[in-house]
């Protein structure tokens, strides 16, 4: 039986990663899980200088799910890079870095720095935050805009690259195309869906920054048909996320077209979600004589 | 050691009109610290983030933990229901907790606020260890007469009460009780609201003496990986050298100078 899976040319021993920003660079929940056992740790997202982030309250719960505005708090690439890669180098996984910015330039100084660390297999591009006010998500909502930030970063990249597209579109297929057009080796999908809560007694936003990205086993069947369409739209491998909160919910998007996924939100809930999922995996291969994991791939019956 | 474990409750109790009491059997509560806290985690699956319970007490032997909680919501509000028996998520322990060797042979100042007044016992059960009983003054604040705790702390301290509503001890809070008894400290450890901890830091910078007060913040994680739980410090934080230190990693204590609150 072969768990592996392997987009753009890297082999991932499994295919089970951590959603950027619910993982920090892995120091944290390492207590919890042995991060040998990941695919891979795709990063909390990185900019070229340090991030303060948005004012708290920054996360709320919600009905199945949560919101969050952190605003990409995050220290900079070169502490990055002299800190959290070396610590992430200790492992036998796969490190995927979430790099994010304000400016194509910013995004640019950020990949080109990270060029020199060949521990990096791959670059994820961040264009689908919605708690930040500049860059980030204007270059993910328009296909043109899309398209030119990929291209442009591909330019520079030594990596494979990753695009994150946005949920908050009307059509996930024009993203989808446009980010492979412009030479993405692979799309993830889907970041966080815009929400807000208000606090009735309070008559206050639950979130300072009044929107913020949900999350959560809520939103997995919006983000399993996203998958699926993106899947059916462009030829370039798919990491599908979106709620996964057991191995169940990561087959389904296996099954939609995603070569691998992430989990996010449910790690906050249960800290040993990635190694749970990668083990129960193992078992529905198991049980249905399944002899390699990319015969999942897309299978689901049409 | 942090994990995450389905724990049994030991015993559950009503302290007073929405506060409960709930004794949690764990092997936890080893390296338990005062001023630490619990993730606890409901059965509801549409409630799915923990709510953060300081430590209120920790048992001789350390097989068990208590946490005394308000109904917040429906999440406490399902908390409130478990009986003796039952399991409980919980995912601890969490926080760096009080340091009490910087209260060693000091006269300090416990103070506790509503829902801040629980992790006050364990400090004060901690602090007989390094310094002498009459030196340990507990200064609780509550809303009206429904003073929980207050024999359990007065095992361990000289107990003094302010009530909003004047029905026991001081009328108004905390720093009413703290001047109506001409109290005096050398270092001064709290929780509570966040009004009552401003005043807590403006009192000790004018004092010029030391503060640590434990901080809250909606958390998504509780272990340092969402940077949900922030607070405004004035050094660098070591995370994200961006002066935003993790309430719950880097906290929830913090020497009150070192924050902006």
């Amino acid at each position: 039986m072969n768990m592996q899976t392997t987009i753009a040319g890297v082999t991932f021993k499994n295919p089970v990663m951590t959603a950027s920003g619910t993982f920090g660079s892995g120091m944290e929940y390492g207590e919890f899980v042995d991060l040998n056992q990941l695919g891979a740790v795709v990063t909390k997202g990185v900019a070229n200088v340090p991030w303060p982030g948005n004012p708290t309250p920054r996360v709320a719960e919600v009905y199945g799910g949560m919101l969050n505005a952190i605003g990409l708090q995050n220290p900079g690439i070169d502490v990055f890079m002299d800190r959290d890669i070396p610590f992430l180098k200790q492992y036998d996984t796969k490190i995927i870095v979430n790099v994010c910015g304000k400016s194509v330039e910013d995004y640019v100084e950020v990949v080109e720095k990270l060029g020199d660390e060949p521990a990096v297999s791959m670059l994820e591009i961040n264009v689908s935050c919605p708690n930040v006010t500049e860059g980030a998500i204007a270059f993910g909502q328009k296909a043109d805009a899309l398209y030119n930030i990929t291209e442009e970063i591909k330019k520079h990249a030594k990596q494979p690259i990753i695009m994150k597209l946005s949920p908050n579109v009307t059509d996930i297929t024009e993203m989808a195309k446009a980010a492979e057009a412009a030479g993405a080796d692979a799309l993830s999908l889907i970041n966080t869906i815009t929400g807000m809560k208000i606090d009735i007694h309070r008559r206050k936003f639950a979130i300072a920054n009044k929107t913020g990205g949900m999350s959560g086993p809520a939103i997995k069947p919006v983000a399993v048909r996203m998958v699926y369409q993106a899947a059916h739209a462009v030829q370039i491998p798919i990491i599908g996320m979106g709620g996964i909160a057991n191995a169940e919910d990561a087959i389904e998007f296996i099954l939609a077209g995603a070569s691998a996924v992430s989990i996010g939100a449910m790690n906050f809930v249960n800290p040993y979600t990635t190694i749970e999922v990668v083990k129960g995996i193992e078992d529905y291969m198991k049980r249905y004589n399944v002899e390699n994991l990319t015969d999942l791939t897309g299978a689901v019956d049409v | 050691m942090k994990q995450k474990q389905t724990a049994v409750v030991a015993s559950q109790r009503e302290l007073a009109p929405m506060i409960y009491d709930m004794w949690i059997e764990s092997d936890l509560a080893k390296d338990a610290l005062p001023g630490q806290f619990l993730c606890v985690y409901t059965r509801n699956k549409s409630t799915l983030l923990p709510r953060p319970i300081s430590i209120c007490e920790v048992n001789e032997d350390k097989s068990a933990l208590r946490i005394v909680y308000r109904i917040a919501g429906q999440g406490t509000a399902e908390f409130a229901t478990y009986k003796a028996g039952e399991p409980v998520e919980i995912l601890g322990t969490l926080g760096n907790g009080f340091n009490v060797e910087v209260a060693a042979g000091k006269k300090v100042f416990l103070m506790g606020g509503g829902i801040g007044v629980p992790p006050m016992l364990q400090l004060a059960k901690a602090l007989n260890a390094v310094t002498a009983k009459e030196n340990i003054q507990i200064v609780v604040g509550y809303r009206d007469n429904q003073t929980f705790l207050r024999e359990d702390l007065e095992k361990y301290g000289q107990v003094y009460i302010a009530t909003e509503d004047g029905s026991v001890g001081t009328k108004g809070n905390v720093m009413n009780a703290i001047e109506e008894n001409a109290l005096q400290a050398d270092v001064i450890m709290a929780c509570g609201p966040m009004p009552m901890l401003r005043a807590i830091k403006g009192y000790a910078e004018n004092a010029d003496i030391p503060a640590y007060i434990s901080l809250e913040e909606h958390m998504a994680c509780g272990v340092g990986a969402c940077l949900g739980c922030v607070v405004k410090t004035k050094e660098k934080d070591h995370h994200s050298h961006v002066n935003n230190a993790r309430i719950c990693t880097d906290g929830p204590v913090f020497e009150a100078k070192e924050v902006d609150i």
